[in-house]
């Protein structure tokens, strides 16, 4: 499976936010981690690859044309997780992940096999527990859980997350990136995550794209596009990118520039 | 203890949900029911509910008197105030999914104040349509205008980037235009045509006749299977229009076609007996209470919730001052808020 992205432009009204992006083959069975300081288009990107915001160019899957399929054509292939979360919804969690699968084309499926996957999602993500409970009763970190499953729960061949641990204590975090790349192992799926914390990026991501101003600043493996230059031109920061005892990527801020 | 199939303790806990959900909309129709019935017996001459169950199902069993009552007159005003009910119901419970506002509904978006405005033309000016009967006159007029003020914000809803609060602020303008539409139509008016518009924008049942509910029932049996349909779609809706599309829903034919239904339920109850504001903004925020915003659940509850505080505001209509027959307008408020405000408290004790 591979994503090819070829003169992607993408703007709101008039105004222009990605132009003429082109993004070397993303491959399926690993994790791609998108990253850029606030504003650098991340989240436009997203929405343009899931087709949620009018777009020119290309954006093939394998043989297949993004760009030129429906609502529900995308829907097949590709799921967002958007970034913000709903507000005063009175669903339960199991109502919510349930309505991922029933309100679109396959909605026509068996409603016993829906519940089944999605319960299956609920533990994976191990929120069994809440499923019964009011999405408006749960903390964001729950909430952000609930979303995520989902997500993974129309198991797409490609899955963008935007954000997904913003909001999750350190454990979360770090069960929702071994999650995902187990999922991206396991189904050979494309994933393409938006992160804050450049050294889980580095941590957890095969592939990390920079994002600045709509461009893309650097691209490649987390040693590649994790410089102190890359930094320091994108973040404004002065930092060092050293090699931990088990040979991973950190990095030490020292100042903003 | 081991399960024997995978999640089997949740898949019975969501059974045991559903289950509950199944038993509160059962419970809001027997509440229907009942209120129908007290409504039916509830007049000027009172009837034994006995009496009044007795003539419904077997007609021939009853005097003549009392049959000429119950089906020339109590039937009609009764079974329209349980249609108005429900469909008032039904068109805020999607308004207020498809435009993700709780304080939508088919008076606070400009629907009612249009078809006043309709209704105005038709009796201060003499506005009339040729071939057709001076009864429909009135009703037709205020129809095309509630359903053109939904049309107007269909329009705006198609063009690009416009949010679902620019549609809200939309329907608000709307509101204050044609009240002041009214109100210059009403400056103008003779003594006895302003009366008239006052009685008619108060909303009343006594407009009823087997006709009307004969229009307003078919409006809603062909509208109500397209909203359940599309129940589903409007639960993942809730999530958000990102998350819903990326489920693969078109969420602009959603909305198209729910404003569709919206404007032809709210056009065609507003024409028939005036302007009752309370019913399309609380009934569906009763159903959110009781049942949540699952739609398979949650839209029949808010229909049977509006039909039964309609059915049991004409009861009060008709008992509240002896003697008199109050437009059923000023009353559903009087019934519905106590109503509201204890389920809102009990709810707070309960979290
Ligand atoms: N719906 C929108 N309408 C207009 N401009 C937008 C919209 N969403 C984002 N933008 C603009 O696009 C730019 C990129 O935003 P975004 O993609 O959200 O950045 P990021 O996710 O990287 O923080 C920002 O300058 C933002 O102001
Ligand atoms: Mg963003």
């Amino acid at each position: 499976m591979a994503l090819h992205v070829t003169g992607l432009s993408v703007g709101y009204g008039r105004r222009p936010i990605i132009e003429g992006l082109d993004i070397k083959e993303i491959s399926g069975g690993s994790v791609t981690a998108l990253i850029g300081p606030n504003a650098a288009g991340k989240t436009t990107l997203l929405r343009a690859l899931a087709g949620l915001v009018p777009a020119k160019g290309s954006i093939r899957l394998d043989d297949v044309e993004l760009a030129s399929l429906s609502v529900a054509g995308h829907a097949r292939h590709v799921t967002y997780m958007p970034q913000a979360l709903p507000q005063r919804v009175a669903l339960t969690v199991l109502e919510a992940t349930l309505s991922a699968l029933m309100s679109g084309e396959e909605g026509s499926k068996s409603p016993a096999q829906a519940r089944l996957r999605a319960l299956n999602a609920l533990e994976r993500l191990d929120i069994s527990d809440l499923a019964m409970r009011g999405l408006d009763e749960l903390s964001g970190g729950q909430r952000q859980l609930a979303s995520l499953a989902q997500s993974i729960v129309r198991e797409p061949s490609v899955l963008l997350l935007d954000e997904p641990t913003s909001a999750l204590d350190i454990h979360h975090q770090l069960r929702v990136m071994q999650l995902v790349e187990e999922l991206a192992r396991e189904r050979g799926i494309i994933v393409i995550i938006v992160l804050h914390d450049i050294a889980q990026a580095a941590r957890y991501a095969q592939r990390i794209i920079v994002l600045e101003q709509g461009a893309i600043a650097a691209d490649g493996s987390p040693a590649q596009a994790i410089t102190p230059a890359t930094l320091a031109r994108v973040y404004k920061v002065e930092a060092r990118v050293e090699a931990c005892s088990r040979g991973f990527l950190q990095v030490i801020v020292d100042r903003a520039l | 203890m081991t399960d024997i199939s995978p999640h089997a303790t949740e898949l019975a806990a969501y059974a045991r949900l559903v289950r509950r959900r199944v038993l509160i909309v059962v419970g809001l129709g027997a509440l229907m029911l009942v209120a129908l019935l007290f409504d039916i017996a509830t007049g000027p001459s009172r009837l034994p509910l006995g009496d009044v169950i007795a003539g419904i199902l077997d007609p021939a069993s009853l005097d003549g008197p009392a049959r000429v009552i119950i089906w020339q007159v109590r039937l009609p005003y009764a079974l329209m105030a349980v249609l108005v009910g429900a469909a008032l119901a039904l068109a805020g419970a999607e308004m207020q999914t498809i435009l993700n506002n709780p304080l939508a509904s088919p008076f606070t978006l400009g629907v009612s104040s249009a078809a006043s405005f309709g209704a105005a033309l038709a009796l201060v000016m003499g506005a009339s349509l040729p071939l057709l009967p001076a009864e429909w006159n009135l009703p037709l007029f205020a129809f095309i205008f509630a359903f053109g003020s939904v049309l107007l914000l269909q329009v705006l809803a198609g063009m690009r980037g416009t949010g679902v609060e620019t549609l809200v602020l939309f329907g608000i303008a709307l509101v204050f235009t044609f009240n002041a539409l009214v109100a210059l139509i009403q400056f103008v008016a003779s003594q006895e045509a302003l009366q008239q518009l006052v009685f008619w924008s108060m909303g009343s049942l006594s407009r009823a006749s087997w006709g009307k509910l004969g229009v307003l029932a078919l409006v809603a049996l062909v509208t109500s299977p397209y909203s359940l349909a599309a129940s589903w779609r409007m639960t993942a809706l809730r999530l958000g229009e990102d998350r819903a599309r990326s489920f693969g829903i078109s969420v602009k034919r959603l909305r198209f076609f729910s404003l569709l239904r919206v404007s032809l339920l709210a056009g065609t109850c507003v024409a028939f007996v005036g302007t009752i504001g309370f019913i399309g903004l609380v009934a569906p925020h009763i159903a959110r209470i009781l049942v949540g915003e699952d739609h398979r659940f949650f839209l029949p509850a808010s229909m049977l919730a509006g039909a039964s505080i309609m059915s049991l505001a004409s009861v009060a209509s008709k008992t509240l001052v002896p003697g008199a027959l109050l437009p059923v307008g000023i009353v559903t408020a009087l019934i519905g808020v106590p109503f509201f405000m204890a389920l809102i408290f009990t709810r707070r004790e309960r979290l």
